[in-house]
């Protein structure tokens, strides 16, 4: 009989454990849950905390998630791991850091760009710029 | 004699730069065996993903997130991922070549584009092409981690769910295998509608904590951000396995310029030892 339950933990990085259980718990957002097999589906958030995996030899497996999702379908326990502390203002700050760092690197012709291609397109430009100017002084005379 | 000798420095220089380019080459094989290994350690996690996204699917689900809606495109996104560093052959340019292509048909139709980069190569390209850049994230290193990610993606979807951009684009190389990668331009958003898993039965939901919509969100995110992490995981293990190939090439090519030089080196220093005779034996008839 189905007395144990799959269960599959997995970050972005890296498969962190994968195994039969006969319980597991989990710190859902809206408190701490207990899945027994044959558990009704049910897609959750997970905040930080410790996920535990009751084996059928007693022994108990410990993780640590800094928050993610757990899905449960009947045969099968998926907890995807986050790999980073994530929180809505943590997330926007780093959005506005990424802005910012484009905005920088689009005014900012010196940094990050190499002197030599720097050069180069001076040259290029200085070149278009004679071009344009022969051919505006054809055009006249 | 000056001919042999300035022959002699000069395959001296060849066979040092020979000497770093194999040293790059072997750097570059055993990197990209790591890059290869955590390329297939995020491959449960996005394996894992689509299988709930399946699920969700065929789940009867009264919210239907707007990453799933296809609208009428006015503006499009593109993520474009490219390595830090350079020798590394045509990777890079290959694929902006493609993002070109695929930027032209869309400005064709009168459609503005915003562009996130990854990595410090695209910026410093698309930076001159004068694209809008609306964020970027470079110098990720070897081992790229989600966490320093998060910012660059968040614009991009953040776009999406405001409107301000109806398609987005990932742009990355594929690795097919160590001597090919495949350069490729992906729709992220809107997500195209997952395969439903066969052995589920009809007509049921899930029970969501604290309600469908907030889950949804926030496996929709991580969907895409896992998308995106693994796209720039494989575009790593690829730029690895483009400089292994170059330097491998360019170390050949330094073995064939020393064997020619030798030849060159050895007929010199024969004509001076045979014109030094000659010239004795010359100079010992005239005695």
């Amino acid at each position: 009989m189905a007395n144990t339950i799959k269960v599959d933990i997995v970050s972005a990085e890296e498969e962190v454990w994968s195994g039969e259980g006969t319980m597991v718990f989990a710190p859902a957002e809206m408190g701490e849950i207990g899945i027994a097999p044959q558990h009704a589906p049910l897609l959750t958030r997970l905040k930080a905390g410790e996920v535990r995996v009751q084996q059928e030899s007693g022994e108990e497996e410990f993780f640590f998630v800094s928050g993610g999702m757990l899905e449960v379908q009947g045969h099968l326990v998926t907890v995807l791991s986050d790999t980073a502390l994530r929180a809505h203002d943590l997330d926007e700050a780093a959005a506005l850091e990424a802005q910012r760092r484009a905005e920088q690197a689009m005014s900012d012709r010196s940094s990050e760009m190499d002197l030599a291609k720097a050069k180069a397109e001076l040259i290029q430009a200085a070149a278009q710029l004679r071009a344009i100017q022969k051919l505006r002084g054809r055009g006249r005379g | 004699m000056a001919g042999a000798k300035e022959i002699r420095t000069k395959i001296k220089s060849i066979q040092n730069t020979q000497k770093i380019t194999k040293a790059m080459q072997m750097v570059a094989a055993s990197k990209m065996r790591r890059a290869q290994e955590r390329m297939n350690q995020a491959r449960p996690y996005a394996g894992k993903m689509r299988n709930v996204m399946a699920h969700l699917a065929q789940a009867n689900l009264e919210y239907k997130h707007s990453y799933t809606k296809t609208r009428e495109v006015k503006r499009v996104g593109f993520i474009v991922v490219s390595s830090d560093r350079g020798l590394c052959g045509g990777l890079n340019i290959n694929l902006f070549r493609q993002v070109i292509n695929a930027m032209t048909e869309w400005r064709d139709k009168g459609i503005d584009i915003d562009v996130t980069i990854i990595g410090s190569k695209g910026l410093g390209f698309f930076k001159r092409l004068g694209v809008n850049i609306v964020s970027e994230a470079a110098h990720l290193g070897d081992k790229p981690q989600l966490a320093e990610l998060i910012g660059a993606m968040k614009i991009m979807m953040d776009a999406f769910t405001d409107g301000r951009i109806d398609r987005l684009f990932l742009a990355h190389n594929g690795f097919v295998t160590t001597m090919t990668q495949q350069p490729r331009v992906d729709q992220l958003i809107p997500v195209a509608a997952s395969e439903p898993d066969e052995r589920l039965e009809q007509h049921w939901d899930y029970l969501y904590e604290p309600d469908a919509r907030e889950v949804v969100d926030a496996l929709m995110m991580r969907y895409i951000e896992s998308l995106i992490y693994r796209g720039v995981v494989e575009n790593i293990a690829c730029e690895m396995a483009a400089r292994m190939v170059a330097m491998k090439s360019a170390s050949d090519n330094a073995g064939s310029l020393i064997d020619e030089l030798q030849l060159v080196y050895n007929k010199a220093r024969q004509a001076a030892i045979t014109q030094e005779i000659s010239e004795i034996v010359g100079g010992a008839a005239a005695v």
